[in-house]
């Protein structure tokens, strides 16, 4: 592991990551380190492909693992396939992200193919924070995830992208089976001419299923933003989408909702809003004595948090 | 502090809200703006904390021209002001709010110290974010303890405290402001609330955006059951019997 990987680890994940039972460390297409503990095994994907395998046993009750990437040059094509398999009744945290970094003004890419597979009873916390750093605009993160959540588990899905990434396509599925519950929260912040897609889809397909999506972002600048938030209710089910974005500068941002229902006993609410932050709630903050900067700030931070 | 209006004037288009505002208030005191729906209290309470622009006339804090001063800078120099309309933050915990409120300084048992003025509890609000999950009473209180959370403040604007407030909860509040007004703070409240009104030490009327009447509560209270003896009414409720009366 180099000496940018490290701070880049800081970053991203914390800078323990390395100490922890299980990790897997990629840096620039290669694994710098890993570990497994007695609950999580972490070893090479048998598939196409490559990448990582990480496996959650029953057994696991709490622990967390850490599974960043970093680049830490120009001139990197990393595509990372990682399978995330919890079996029935484990309860996980998993700290991901990826970091690219650049030293000259050349591109280095990193696309995350990512595969949940979540058994029955789980509780899955994934936290994934992705950053861009050095000069230039060629730091490029793209994601593709697909997400199977059994019965009566629940996933918090977690997803952060707050600085330096000049362009990102996520697109995320789901499939909620019985009473399974996820919670995905996006935080999203482009400045520049930085330029942000985001798709979700999801399907309750199991009685009870519910989900949560929450996206908040913020366009300063001249940046774009894309998001798309799909849910679609297939059995009794219950889902919230809540799409707000702050508008700063000339930042633009598409936001779509979309609900579908094959089913009268799904319950599904979409809300999106986009606007520029309100002047009421800068003069509040101004009244207990901060700058209209230092209260904009706030409230995008707040926002944002 | 003494806070000063003079010829102070608000003026949207061609539509005159406040004519020739000239008041005083002094440190130690409690004074209640009143007068009917329109009448210009709070825009006369925008205007001292800088939320909204002054058209003409000046604005004197202990003496100093404050007039050009913009809402941060008379934040500085030790104004707060409760909101009306109280401002909802996504993302912002009450926590944050009043520790912002405290200049960053105040730890966790003094802004829970602020929540239990309000009648709220702290271990229950300090983590709630200060958005639409709260009532419209809940929100009310927190604005005002973001007032209280301030600190080195001695002029302290209310705008219709009450609002949404249980009686319980109001009792406190006079309770609050007792404690204020023996601070030596200056205490400007706007309210239509008998309790508050009987709390002040002066009684300001504003109608169609001039001041009526100004003066201690006995004369202006005597003033108001006077010309209301023959209406049977409780005029301090009812803005249409403030504006005839003033």
């Amino acid at each position: 592991m180099n000496a940018i990987t490290k701070k880049l680890l800081a970053s991203i994940v914390g800078a323990d990551a390395a100490k922890s039972e299980a990790f897997n460390i990629r840096e620039d297409s290669l694994c710098a380190e890993r570990a497994s503990s007695k609950n999580i095994k972490i070893t090479d994907r048998k598939k196409d492909g490559g990448g990582i395998t990480v496996q959650v046993l029953s057994t696991c009750d709490g622990e967390t693992t850490y599974v960043p990437a970093c680049i830490t040059h120009a001139g990197v094509d990393d595509k990372a396939y990682t399978d995330y398999i919890v079996e029935d009744g484990a309860k996980v945290t998993i700290s991901a992200g990826c970091a690219v970094h650049t030293e000259d003004k050349g591109e280095s890419t990193h696309k995350g193919i990512h595969l949940f597979v979540i058994g029955k009873n789980c509780e899955v916390t994934y936290k994934e924070n992705h950053i861009g750093t050095g000069p230039g605009v060629g730091h490029y993160i793209d994601t593709d995830t697909e997400i199977i959540l059994g019965e009566n588990s629940h996933l918090y899905y977690e997803t952060i992208q707050l600085k330096g990434v000049d362009n990102t396509n996520r697109f995320t599925t789901a499939k909620i089976e019985k009473k399974g519950f996820l919670e995905l929260k996006e935080r999203l912040l482009t400045t520049e001419k930085q330029q942000a897609y985001t798709t979700f889809k999801v399907a309750l397909i199991g009685e009870d299923a519910s989900v949560d999506l929450i996206s908040r972002s913020v366009a300063k600048d001249h940046s774009f933003q894309s998001i798309v938030s799909q849910i679609d209710g297939q059995a009794k089910s219950k889902g919230h989408s809540e799409c707000d974005s702050i508008l700063e500068g000339n930042g633009k941002v598409s936001s779509s909702p979309i609900v579908i229902s094959s089913c009268p006993d799904a319950m599904l609410v979409h809300e999106a809003a986009i606007g520029k932050i309100s002047g009421e709630q800068i003069q509040k903050l101004q009244t207990l004595g901060l700058t209209e900067e230092e209260a904009e700030n706030w409230i995008i931070q707040g926002f944002l948090k | 502090m003494m806070l000063e209006t003079k010829n102070l004037c608000y003026t949207v288009g061609k539509t005159k809200i406040l004519k020739d505002i000239n008041l005083t208030f002094e440190p130690g005191k409690i004074y209640a703006l009143t007068g009917p729906n329109g009448g210009g209290k709070t825009s006369l309470a925008k205007m001292l904390a800088a939320t909204a622009p002054s058209s003409s006339g000046f604005i004197f804090l202990d003496g100093e021209d404050i007039t050009k001063l913009g809402t941060t800078e008379r934040a500085k120099k030790g104004m707060a002001y409760g909101f009306q309309v109280p401002v909802r933050f996504k993302g912002l915990t009450v926590r944050d709010l009043l520790q912002l409120a405290s200049g960053g300084s105040a730890d966790d048992k003094e802004l829970s110290i602020c929540l239990t003025k309000v009648g709220l509890c702290a271990k229950e609000y300090l983590n709630r974010g200060v958005d639409a999950s709260l009532s419209g009473g809940e929100i009310k209180r927190i604005e005002i303890a973001s007032v209280l959370a301030r600190k080195n403040c001695n002029i302290l604007i209310f705008d219709e405290p009450e609002a949404g407030i249980d009686i319980w909860s109001f009792s406190g509040l006079l309770e609050v402001f007792a404690t204020l007004k023996k601070e030596n703070k200056t205490i400007i409240v706007i309210s239509h609330q008998e309790r508050i009104l009987d709390q002040a030490d002066r009684i300001i009327v504003l109608n169609k955006g001039i001041v009526t009447k100004n003066g201690t509560r006995e004369e202006t209270l005597q003033a108001i059951k006077e010309k209301n003896e023959n209406k049977n009414a409780s005029l301090l409720c009812d803005d249409c019997l403030v504006k005839e009366v003033f």
